[in-house]
């Protein structure tokens, strides 16, 4: 096989200047809002400059060493890391549940996935906007419910934990249906003859879900869980934007959200691009494990 | 299924049916409340049964959040960015798979290594990008200190300074949204599965590169370019952090964020009913795409994954 990057058709076409044309498009857009930005940003992280970007000096990895050393941003990793699990694991285990069900339920399926796919669709800030009054502590409904049967003094606008709760659930609902769809497909994926053959062995329904489904779902599950991760850490600005905005007390100030916090609102710009380069390593990590451990197992039969 | 499990059958079907109630309960929730007036909303705990004010909640809301223009702008951004999008790298990756040149192999690359890059994670500098698109011009121009130069040639002295900013306006909203990597690299897999006799077949009655693309690729695309229409629409409609920062213009901002503006704070009345009208307007448009486009939509999305 061919080299990743090399591989063409057979069969192409020779031209001189229309293949430069078709992806020069893409080449000015990448060049002008991915490199050069990404680029910039890397400069900026070495530099101190003042609040109005007037006058910068280089300081070599002071914004960085300032950054680790910041008691704020070490809470500010923890928080990213407990809300990014918190949120895998509720919508993950949500999912999972729904589509067991209903891969039983043959007779409903379309009808099912219809009631089910649609909050993919609505934007995280409107979850959080649906979960803030379900959860308002003087009106909420889910809100009244914990105080009155669990007796939890709930109240997020003051308590940290609270408020973390608030945005993982904001978060998960949103996400249930995306993992419910990849589950779906990976359950009917399965050949059928594997659970029959199972079946005639003796093996009742829980154990054929617990010893033929799940493993032969691991590899959606370490997938979903990685794109789960990746989701909760860069596509939920919208949801603390709108819910807690990092607060109370910066207990639910994640790592983007941080970014924004202390580029646009602090202007403290050399910290503010150290953020960015560390979050930037971050992805590429995650990605790079994905490719390297994740995409490899994809196989469902064999 | 296999066997015959009354029992469990129907303990199947209970637990799917909360399944889904749990997941719908917040737009039910959200529903009910956005048809109850401001004093039964307001009452702890809120009633369940729907009230009578629905289309006056929402004609306040409409109003309010001057949800006409913001919900006409995220639609035109999420077009625009569903649009540019496909156009640009299904070009693209026409390019780098039906065509042997020189830079090849380094385009594809580069663009592959952007899968990496969220906007999220270069939010600072792609910012002062968009508020002059032509700086990487300018430092050109001052690095070759080329002010110097045309002073020298015109006896005169010169100071170019290059200035475009996309701050609160279409362009800014959608450009720096448009480059993608997941869509190129989606258009390159299918490409490279289209059988080689098509395009033989083509040469050999003479077609040129772009009637190939358009009579034969195109079509065959069909599928894969629905399924894209949809998860690009909704990504681009329900954009946060990118319009957040871009526009300033209440005229110019998108819906999501404009909703910001209706939740009630401590001190204010606790509207939550028009507030939620307004944020089940919003969801609307992206909701109905999906669940009208629903088959393409989950092939798309599981064949986007792979």
């Amino acid at each position: 096989m061919r080299p990743f990057f090399a591989m063409i058709k057979r069969s192409h076409f020779k031209s001189r200047s229309l293949p430069y044309l078709l992806i020069l498009p893409q080449a000015v857009v990448t060049l002008t809002f991915f490199y050069w930005p990404a680029i910039q940003g890397m400069i900026q992280s070495f530099l101190l400059s003042d609040p109005f970007g007037r006058k910068s000096r280089f300081v070599w990895f002071y914004n960085y060493i300032e950054l680790f050393s910041d008691p704020l941003y070490l809470k500010s990793i923890l928080i990213t890391f407990v809300f990014s699990l918190a949120t895998a694991a509720v919508s993950i285990s949500l999912g999972l549940f729904i589509a067991a069900m209903a891969n039983r339920a043959l007779r409903a399926t379309a009808l099912v996935r219809t009631m089910l796919i649609w909050p993919y669709a609505v934007a995280p800030a409107i979850s959080g906007i649906m979960w803030l009054f379900l959860l308002h502590p003087s009106y909420g409904i889910v809100a009244i419910g914990v105080k009155n049967w669990l007796g939890v003094d709930w109240n997020p606008v003051l308590y940290g934990s609270d408020a973390m709760v608030m945005i993982v659930m904001a978060s998960a609902w949103k996400e249930v249906s995306y993992n419910f769809v990849f589950f779906m497909a990976g359950m009917q994926a399965i050949p059928k003859s594997l659970i029959e053959a199972a079946a005639i062995d003796g093996a009742g329904p829980f154990r054929r879900f617990w010893t033929i489904t799940v493993p032969l779902l691991s590899p959606t599950f370490f997938f979903l869980m990685v794109m789960n991760i990746i989701y909760a850490f860069f596509e939920t600005f919208g949801i603390i934007h709108t819910v807690t905005q990092g607060g109370p007390g910066g207990s639910t100030n994640t790592l983007v959200y941080k970014v924004y916090q202390d580029g646009f609102v602090g202007l403290n710009l050399g910290s503010s691009s150290a953020q960015s380069v560390v979050l930037m390593l971050l992805i590429i990590l995650i990605t790079f494990l994905q490719f390297r451990f994740v995409e490899k197992k994809v196989q469902y039969s064999g | 299924m296999v066997e015959k499990t009354p029992i469990l059958d129907f303990l199947t079907y209970a637990f799917l049916m909360l399944g889904i109630l749990i997941v719908g309960f917040p737009i039910i929730y959200s529903l009910i409340a956005a048809t109850l007036p401001l004093d039964e909303v307001s009452r702890v705990p809120m009633p369940l049964i729907p009230g009578d004010q629905f289309m006056v909640n929402i004609k306040e809301a409409w109003s309010r959040g001057d949800l006409g223009t913001q919900i006409t702008n995220s639609i035109i951004m999420a077009s625009g960015i569903t649009l540019g999008k496909i156009t640009v790298s299904m070009i693209g990756a026409f390019s780098i798979v039906y065509f042997d040149y020189k830079f090849r192999k380094i385009a594809f690359a580069s663009v592959f290594c952007t899968l990496m890059l969220p906007v999220e994670v270069r939010i600072l500098p792609t910012y002062e990008m968009a508020a002059n698109v032509l700086s990487p011009l300018q430092v050109v121009w001052e690095f070759l200190r080329l002010d110097g130069i045309v002073s020298w040639f015109t006896q005169n002295d010169f100071s170019l300074t290059l200035n475009w900013s996309l701050l609160d306006s279409y362009t800014g909203l959608i450009l720096p949204l448009v480059a993608s990597a997941t869509c190129t690299f989606l258009f390159r897999q299918f490409f490279l599965t289209v059988p080689e006799e098509l395009c033989e077949a083509a040469k050999i009655d003479g077609a040129s590169p772009m009637t190939f693309f358009r009579k034969i690729l195109f079509p065959l695309s069909k599928t894969n370019i629905a399924a894209l229409v949809v998860i690009e629409f909704v990504y681009g409609y329900n954009q946060y952090l990118w319009p957040l920062l871009v526009t300033t213009n209440p005229k110019m901002t998108t819906a999501v964020i404009g909703l910001q503006n209706l939740i009630p704070q401590a001190d204010d009345l606790p509207e939550w009913n028009i507030a939620l009208g307004a944020a089940l307007l919003v969801m609307l448009p992206p909701v109905l795409v999906v669940l009208f486009m629903q088959r393409w939509f989950v092939k798309g999305l599981i064949e986007k994954e792979k």
